[in-house]
């Protein structure tokens, strides 16, 4: 690559928030006419350094110097007026106005009489002809599919005269050819001198369209490289941290006896897909036996979860349980077929803080039943206590505010509220998210031993290691298809992510 | 007109709305000999004159995500403050005029600061707003007071004439102006384009650097000037203040603008659309009184039913639109 100057530079940057260190020393530089491919982990502080940037967030120390000046732009408009331009994951324009005037508003054409409507639709046309669009802009957005918003919302990002351009995940929602047409646009940008900030989670794609990566780990800047200098192995390893050829993840074989696998599963999903969501998957899912779902950030491990318990209606394939097909349209229809489902946002959509342990841990159990099946309070002690005996939940009684219990032990009380009605299936998403390491090491326990009992169980996590080490049979995702099944015993955490990394193994 | 372009799919009700109407009054020309002249159609203008500009008023309100209930009290409180003024201390018609609207636009003012600042929500807010302005009509009279003073009856009985039979009342002409410029506004200018956005959606329209806070706040400045202008024409065709004038009126603000298209979630509608709700209301009160045999109630009946009719219209749009993609 060229010696050039670049266009935007920051350095040193340090963000606290209250009790994590966010940024540490992060930097970051981007090129004029380069596609710039942000990479890391959740959690990598990626999106700090980009609130950061763009105005959202004020850094604690560190410098940004745009052309040579410095700069500390102090919300989005001011980092706009300076010519860094954002276009966020979810498309941030009004349906219900036209396409023209999307691109336009706050900045509209004036004449004597007002807005000059005219001027505004040529100019609109002209916008979008610039990124190979050619649409009737005076039709409102909501009528076009979310990847021509997507390129309304990059015109209007760009008519400001931006020198930089920042995308956030501009691809999470669009389809494969949509994709194509983005990356196009970004062609001609990167031809007109523009530089571009691209942060997605598809591997494939930040080798499609990226000139430069930059990785982050931790809040820390991990090194930056020329794309094509960085094999995919390698990306992903400086994005985990760890030498993955030489990383020996001694797996914790236990002695367990994996069900005979003729058996038929208890749930098989066949091409079971989303459109825009999640390409179509197979998976079986067999009682007394745990299923990992392997895959970094943002390859549909979630999405996947969802669809299977009905959350997300399928588009496409077909569910059986024990041989029957079933069609599981909603939560309600996948609880009443022995399915539960203990999810990734704990707080938000997990426990009720203010209510007790016994009622957080009665509450799916109650639901079930329904309202006129009432269980007595005495009933529902001797369950809740129960729970918290097999559990191991750490509490005085079971009458304390769940919110008190650390983080751990408010999961523990997650898994009892799905364990107290019986499933026969149990997914759990990230149920390690956010706690000790030696809580992680119980709940991964206690979820052998449910497994053990006979229950059918999918497990979802970040974190490789943990997967491997619960998981009888392990499904490996990558940009929201499945690309692999691996038994557990023979996985280690080198050859799943060489299979992420595709084919290099 | 040209911006009637830009909302193409979503014209459907104000053309439905229009088709109505015409059905209505060809009812009527059909039923009654004396109902298709130019006058009867001038008088729906007439006779909702006030309403029209009230609605014109709410309909921005509405356009932003918002709700005005107020508007009725504002207007009961306006002819009050006219009609003492004029009667109890002899005031001129150009001193009491601009007052009454400064009077509106501060309770249009107190309401968009209350929600926009306090983050209240639009409901209460002018609901307060409504007994607030009902509760002080009492307290300058618990009385209807009648105006005599010769300024206001000779503007009351002023008629400009349109051609060899047909005339105009003052009231009329300041609605039809009220009207055209509220379609300026909402088309021709960077507020009115800014009050669709925020009802679109305010997230975007605040992350797309428009003056969010200013607009919200000017809409409902904007409804009280509507009220307060609405309230001087009512105390013109009623040539009396009274405490218990516009009863309810709010809610024929709401249907009108509802009728009319504007959807009331937000950021769908035009100006123009309310003309004709407007105007539908007056035709079914105009076909009420040409019968005759109708109590006026039957007016509130057919308005009941239009408004279900519309929002199941609207609904099913709606939804036809998420069904295709």
């Amino acid at each position: 690559m060229a010696e050039q100057q670049p266009i935007l530079q920051m350095q040193g940057i340090h963000k606290r928030f209250p009790g994590v260190v966010a940024l540490n020393d992060a930097q970051l530089r981007l090129f004029p006419g380069e596609v710039h491919a942000l990479m890391g982990q959740n959690g990598a502080g990626k999106s700090t350094l980009i609130k950061v940037l763009t105005g959202v967030e004020s850094c604690d120390a560190g410098s940004i110097t745009l052309a040579g000046k410095p700069i500390r732009a102090e919300s989005v408009l001011e980092a706009q007026a300076l010519g860094i331009s954002t276009v966020y994951q979810e498309v941030n324009l009004c349906l219900n106005l036209s396409v023209a005037e999307n691109i336009f508003i706050g900045r509209f054409p004036m004449s004597r009489f007002g807005i000059d409507w005219k001027t505004l639709q040529t100019k609109a046309m002209a916008a979008l002809a610039a990124l190979n669009v050619d649409i009737d802009v005076t039709l409102p957005l909501s009528s076009y599919p979310v990847a021509i918003q997507q390129m309304a919302a990059i015109a209007r990002a760009l008519s400001t005269d931006a020198q930089v351009l920042i995308l956030d995940e501009p691809t999470s929602s669009l389809d494969e050819d949509e994709v194509g047409r983005l990356f196009d646009a970004l062609r001609r940008l990167k031809a007109r001198g523009i530089a571009i900030l691209f942060v997605t989670h598809f591997l494939d794609q930040t080798y499609a369209i990226s000139d430069r990566i930059t990785v982050l780990r931790n809040g820390e800047f991990e090194g930056e490289y020329a794309a094509a200098e960085l094999p995919r192995i390698q990306l992903i390893s400086k994005m985990v941290g760890r030498d993955i050829d030489e990383a020996a993840f001694a797996r914790q074989a236990g002695a367990e006896i994996a069900p005979a696998e003729d058996e038929a599963p208890f749930l098989a999903a066949r091409g079971l897909g989303k459109l825009g969501s999640m390409r179509p998957i197979d998976l079986d899912i067999r009682a007394g036996q745990v299923l990992g779902l392997g895959g970094l950030l943002g390859s549909g491990r979630t999405e996947t979860a969802r669809m299977i318990f009905g959350i997300d209606r399928p588009d496409s394939g077909s569910t059986q349980i024990k041989g029957a097909s079933v069609n599981l349209h909603s939560p309600r229809k996948a609880i009443r077929e022995g399915l539960a489902f203990c999810s990734e946002d704990r707080k938000t959509e997990g426990i009720v803080a203010e209510l007790s342990i016994r009622e957080n841990i009665i509450l799916a159990l109650q639901a079930r039943r329904g309202v006129f099946r009432f269980l007595s309070v005495r009933q529902q002690r001797v369950i809740a206590d129960e729970y918290i005996k097999q559990l191991g939940i750490k509490t005085s009684d079971s009458e304390k505010p769940i919110g008190q219990l650390s983080g751990g032990n408010q999961q523990k009380a997650l898994l009892a509220r799905w364990l107290a009605t019986e499933p026969k299936m149990l997914i759990l998403d990230e149920p390690t998210r956010g706690i000790d390491v030696a809580a992680k090491l119980e709940i991964m326990d206690l979820v052998k031993a449910q497994c053990r009992k006979g229950l059918a169980i999918l497990f979802i996590s970040s974190e490789m290691s943990e997967v491997l080490r619960v998981s009888d049979r392990i499904a490996v995702l990558r940009d929201r298809q499945k690309i692999g099944e691996i038994a557990g015993n023979d996985a280690d955490e080198p050859g799943i992510f060489r299979m992420i990394a595709g084919g290099e193994a | 007109m040209k911006a009637m372009r830009y909302i193409n799919p979503r014209t459907l009700p104000l053309v439905v709305t229009t088709a109505l109407f015409i059905l209505l009054f060809g009812f009527g020309a059909v039923s009654y000999d004396a109902f298709l002249s130019p006058q009867v159609f001038v008088n729906l203008i007439i006779d909702n004159g006030f309403l029209l500009v009230v609605a014109v008023g709410m309909t921005f309100v509405i356009l932003a995500g918002g709700i005005d209930l107020s508007v009725g009290s504002v207007v009961a409180l306006s002819t009050m403050v006219t009609a003492a003024l004029v009667q109890h201390h002899h005031w001129s018609i150009w001193a009491i005029t601009p007052l009454v609207l400064i009077i509106g636009c501060a309770f249009g003012l107190l309401h968009g600061v209350l929600i926009q600042v306090f983050r209240m929500q639009p409901f209460i807010v002018t609901l307060g707003g409504m007994f607030l302005a009902r509760g002080l009509c009492y307290l300058i009279s618990i009385d209807s007071i009648s105006i005599t003073d010769p300024t206001y009856t000779a503007l009351s009985e002023y008629r400009l004439p349109l051609g060899a039979e047909t005339a105009i009342s003052l009231s009329g002409v300041i609605a039809i102006v009220t009207l055209l410029v509220g379609v300026y506004i909402a088309h021709y200018t960077r507020f009115g384009r800014t009050v669709y956005a925020i009802g679109g959606n305010e997230r975007s329209a605040l992350l797309m650097g428009l003056p969010v806070a200013r607009t919200k706040i000017l809409v409902y400045v904007l409804s009280g000037f509507c009220s307060a202008l609405g309230g001087i024409l009512v105390t013109l065709y009623m040539l009396s203040g009274y405490g218990l004038h516009a009863i309810g009126f709010e809610m024929d603000a709401i249907a009108a603008a509802v009728i009319g298209g504007t959807l009331l979630t937000g950021g769908v509608g035009f100006v123009a659309g309310t003309l004709v709700g407007v105007m539908i209301l007056g035709v079914i009160q105009s076909l009420i009184a040409f019968d005759g045999s109708l109590s006026s109630w039957w007016t509130r009946i057919a308005i009941g039913f239009l408004l279900f009719l519309f929002c199941l219209l609207q609904r099913l749009l709606e939804r036809s639109k998420l069904g295709k993609k």
